[in-house]
């Protein structure tokens, strides 16, 4: 058993539901008791989706436990069947359906309906949704392309003089991370470059459209979290290469082309930066010097928490102070970057432990995901979301895509903005006694209320019955002399974590019992900033 | 059960019930746990269930993810499910990590979910043996409220069901009235100060406000029911001796009235000193409520079964704000506990017990109505087709019930016709 106060991932038959959802022509049906038909509601409320995600639940009770599920399950695929005429049927079943073995795979195929039906394993005691997401899209191209492998040892026909290469676009999908416009942005990207895509799937992708997919020259692997073994056996099976780089942020746009070029065989070594790829200058503009080192703890899916870190690093001149996913499947692609940075890996989806992490770190911004808002609110942090789980607020109205030269626009307003200005920073430790114009008050850009400051307080007082989460991590053992302590206040609250951190280390390393204002300045010497 | 209930006036039919089975859309039990928990201030809610039963509580829970919650889910995995002995040593050390992060809880709930039922786990066994060791602290109270047996608003009362035979015992010689169904502390206090002024008393409520501090209950106990889906816990309290006042649910003026009314006649206060205390809040209500008349005469409202307060809410919006009911539908229509309700439905409306998902939607579609009350998942599906429509679960996490809530329950049905008219994009 495992204790779960937030979970960041849904079980495995919300996967399978995502890739339904994405698609045209393709419906699911769930064996599940009533109470998993909440899922609908993420679909028609985080997404804003205007019709019902093409899902139908057996929706089965106590009463037919004893009697006959199986009839129930035949039933319903029958009705959904006649009502949806859908083109292809995926046949799941729910952690409660597992447990009673109705194999509702088995009894669908029996149906002789005229259409594909796949069932598909989610073991939902092991598995999560990232998972099933991956896994359904994998069964759904394999299923439908499996008899239409070409024979071993054959060759692809090369292209034909004159064509455009052209690509598929693979991971883009119903409930992840800003797709929507990532799609629009790197189909943009590619047709600058010279390239068509052939297909995106599964968002917006028809079973006809999967058929198409081995037109491709090769496949792009937008979102490794959906689609790595779909192109794993697109590249075994039909011999499409894949290419890898995720193009978050400008070094990886960049890293992005130079490998479509290789892989499409085109020279992209001349290709200009758009003009409207603003990113680079901003971040070496003056104002932005304010900005170096500051102190940045990232989490989130392994594709997106690693693409933030190098942004972080290369392109903003942040310090990365901590570095982690809750998808243990990719786990070992954030243990590499996070050796890069030095920092400590945090594989884990237990929530408490996320927010004890990054109490401990004392960040000066996060970037996270929905989870890590709310635990970067509690602290009085500032944050940024950079990946899912998604909320309603990661599907602006606006476009506003993650990926390529736009994308690195949008991550750099996106992350900079929730950040104190530079010289406002200055003026506050300038005039630190001014009673309106202090630590507590927010950003002048950001309004009344708006974030950091010392929200967390007011957040407490609001739920006085709630305990406060995780304490801040600090070493009790050190005595500060009073004077000291009224020093370190004078310290800017966005530094005087670290200010009181590394006074504490420097005092522990020498033995210094109490820490004075003497301890306070010589430990400012020694580590400088 | 006997119920205490005025004698019925003759020849008025109640409305025929037609049944459907059929796909539903509706929460399950563990949905109750969101207002429960914030109810009950020392309790702690452990689901012992699957990822799916901790997607769902945090889904419904939505957007109140501000503090750590008091409640959580253990998941069951792969090895829980191969040795029932590892699987109760797995939920003590759960429980234990529970406890040692919450040390201000004094009682705790263990919630059974469709798996835990499936594969048998007792829970009520793991309660006593818990019970037991943390004797000096915690109570460790089992309830199922799993979609195979319960739908949304039923989990509360499972939960409360669960409670009835730890009610202390009211000695022989004593009465009390019990108010029967979570309300906001808001509302309990307008109640509390209404059967003060009638000189009805002692009054409890369950749910109370710490679970430590349980109301008695003896056969000097009139139980009156605040929310129409506790008819397990009514029913357990009856064994217990208390006698049930058979009333329309506290909706609205009339409702409100009629309620006050069933708890006086058992304390031998007239109806017309009811009507006298009453005066100025009804007053209140009234003015209110004649605003949203205006905007609410005449219009077609349809309710998808949802939280079974469709029936209550129905005749409120009926009588008072004279809407025209095209169908009423409720998840389980409890014949003893609505009798009253039924009694002041118009003739001829449709009443539906059940969901059959995709008919329904048909029906729906082709009747048209004004305003549909259905939950989040067919929402905006229904907006997208050109219906307004109103989402049922607001009507569960608001104060409704009562005189000086009356004109906001109506302004909750208001609301999406109000912005309907406006909006011009
Ligand atoms: S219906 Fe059953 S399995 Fe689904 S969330 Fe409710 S209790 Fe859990």
């Amino acid at each position: 058993m495992q204790l779960t106060l937030w979970s960041y991932e849904g079980p495995p038959h919300i996967g399978a539901m995502r890739v339904a959802a994405s698609m045209k022509g393709v419906h699911l049906v769930l064996h599940a008791p009533q109470g998993d038909t909440y899922s609908d509601l993420l679909f028609t409320m985080i997404e804003r989706r205007d019709s019902r995600p093409p899902v139908t639940y057996t929706t089965f009770q106590a009463r037919e436990l004893g009697a006959d599920t199986a009839e129930l399950v035949k039933d319903t695929i029958q009705a959904c069947y006649d009502r949806f005429s859908p083109e292809v049927l995926l046949i799941g079943e729910s952690c409660t359906a597992e447990l009673i073995q109705d194999q509702p795979g088995a009894l669908a195929q029996g149906m002789g309906l005229p259409i594909p039906v796949l069932p598909l394993e989610l073991p939902a005691y092991t598995r999560k949704e990232s998972w099933g997401a991956n896994e359904t899209f994998y069964q759904l191209v394999r299923g439908l392309l499996h008899e239409r492998r070409p024979a071993p040892g054959e060759s692809r026909p090369p292209r034909p003089e004159g064509q455009r290469p052209r690509a598929n676009l693979l991971g883009p999908i119903s409930l992840g991370f800003r797709c929507r416009d990532d799609v629009t942005e790197i189909t943009r990207l590619l047709d600058m470059i010279g390239v068509d895509v052939n297909v995106v799937a599964p968002l917006g992708a028809a079973p006809a459209d999967l058929l198409r997919l081995p037109e491709a020259d090769f496949n792009i692997c937008l979102y490794p979290e959906t689609a790595d073994q779909t192109c794993l056996w697109l590249e075994r099976m039909f011999g499409q290469p894949t290419v890898k780089t995720v193009p978050l942020g400008i070094g990886a746009t960049r890293d992005f082309i130079a490998e479509v070029g290789r892989v499409a065989g085109i020279d992209t070594g001349s290709i200009p930066m758009p003009d409207w790829s603003r990113m680079p200058w901003y971040s070496r503009s003056v104002d932005s010097t304010y900005l170096t080192g500051k102190r940045v703890f990232i989490f989130g899916d392994a594709t997106h928490a690693v693409a933030a870190a190098r942004v972080a690093s290369e392109e903003l001149g942040f310090t990365v102070v901590g570095l982690g996913t809750y998808a243990r499947e990719f786990a070992r692609e954030v243990r590499a970057a996070a050796k890069q940075y030095g920092v400590e890996p945090l594989i884990t989806d237990d929530y408490l432990e996320v927010e004890a992490r990054v109490a401990e770190a004392h960040p000066e911004l996060v970037l996270g995901t929905q989870m890590e808002r709310h635990i970067a609110k509690r602290l009085g942090v500032p944050c940024a979301v950079i990946s899912a789980p998604v909320h309603v607020q990661d599907f602006p109205a606006r476009y506003a895509p993650q990926m390529g030269f736009e994308g690195a626009n949008v991550l750099f307003d996106t992350w900079v903005h929730p950040l104190m200005m530079g010289l406002e920073e200055h003026l506050i430790t300038m005039f630190r006694e001014d009673f309106e114009f202090n630590d507590a008050s927010t950003p002048s850009h950001l309004g009344h209320g708006a974030s950091p400051g010392r929200a967390p307080e007011a957040a407490a007082s609001a739920q006085p019955e709630e305990t406060p989460a995780a304490a801040a991590g600090d070493p009790a053992a050190m005595a500060w002399a009073p004077e000291a302590e009224q020093e370190l206040k004078k310290i800017p609250f966005f530094v005087r974590g670290k200010a009181k951190r590394n006074t504490e280390r420097y005092a522990t390393e020498r033995g210094i019992q109490t820490i004075t204002v003497e301890t306070l300045y010589d430990a400012k010497a020694h580590f400088g900033r | 059960m006997s119920l205490v209930s005025e004698p019925k006036q003759g020849g008025c039919a109640l409305p025929e019930i037609t049944r459907e089975r059929g796909q539903r859309q509706v929460f399950c039990g563990l949905a109750g746990i969101v207002w429960l928990h914030r109810k009950i201030q020392d309790a702690f809610f452990l689901v012992v269930g699957s990822r799916t039963c901790a997607h769902l509580l945090q889904s419904a829970a939505g957007v109140m993810i501000f503090a750590e919650p008091r409640f959580a889910t253990a998941i069951l995995q792969e090895r829980d499910l191969a040795g029932m002995a590892d699987c109760n040593q797995e939920l003590d050390r759960v429980v234990a990590d529970v406890l040692e992060r919450r040390p201000d809880i004094k009682t705790l709930f263990l919630v059974g979910s469709c798996p835990s039922e499936v594969i048998k786990l007792d829970l009520g066994k793991a309660a006593e043996r818990l019970s037991e060791r943390y004797s000096d602290r915690v109570q460790v109270i089992d309830y199922s409220a799993s979609g195979l047996e319960t739908t949304f608003t039923q989990g509360e009362d499972a939960c409360l069901g669960a409670l009835v035979p730890r009610l202390p015992a009211l000695p022989s010689i004593e009465r009390s009235l019990l108010v029967l169904g979570t309300l906001p502390d808001v509302v309990e206090d307008q109640f509390r100060r209404l059967f003060e002024a009638l000189e009805i008393g002692p009054v409890h409520f369950l749910p109370p406000r710490q679970a430590s501090e349980l109301p008695p209950v003896g056969p000097g106990t009139s139980v009156l029911l605040a929310q129409p889906f506790l008819g397990e816990t009514a029913r357990a309290l009856h064994k217990r001796g208390a006698a049930l006042l058979s009333a329309p649910y506290p909706f609205g003026v009339e409702g409100t009235l009629a309620w006050l009314k069933a708890a006086a006649a058992a304390w031998g206060v007239t109806p017309e000193r009811v009507d006298e205390v009453a005066a100025p809040a009804v007053a209140r209500a009234r003015r209110g409520l004649e605003h949203y008349r205006e905007q609410l005469a005449g219009k077609r409202i349809y309710f998808m079964p949802d939280s079974q307060l469709e029936i209550p809410l129905a005749r409120f919006l009926q009588r008072e704000l004279g809407m025209e009911l095209v169908e009423v539908a409720s998840p389980f229509i409890d014949r003893q506990l609505m009798e009253p309700e039924l009694a002041l439905l118009p003739e001829g409306v449709r009443v539906t017990e059940g969901q059959d998902l995709e008919t329904q939607l048909d029906r729906v579609r082709a009747a048209r109505p004004d305003l549909t009350v259905c939950g989040l998942g067919l929402a905006n599906p229904l907006e997208a087709e050109g219906l307004r429509t109103k989402w049922s679960i607001e009507l569960v996490f608001s104060p409704v019930h009562g005189f000086d809530q009356a004109a906001d329950l109506a302004e909750l049905f208001a609301r999406p016709l109000t912005r309907g008219a406006l909006l011009q994009v």
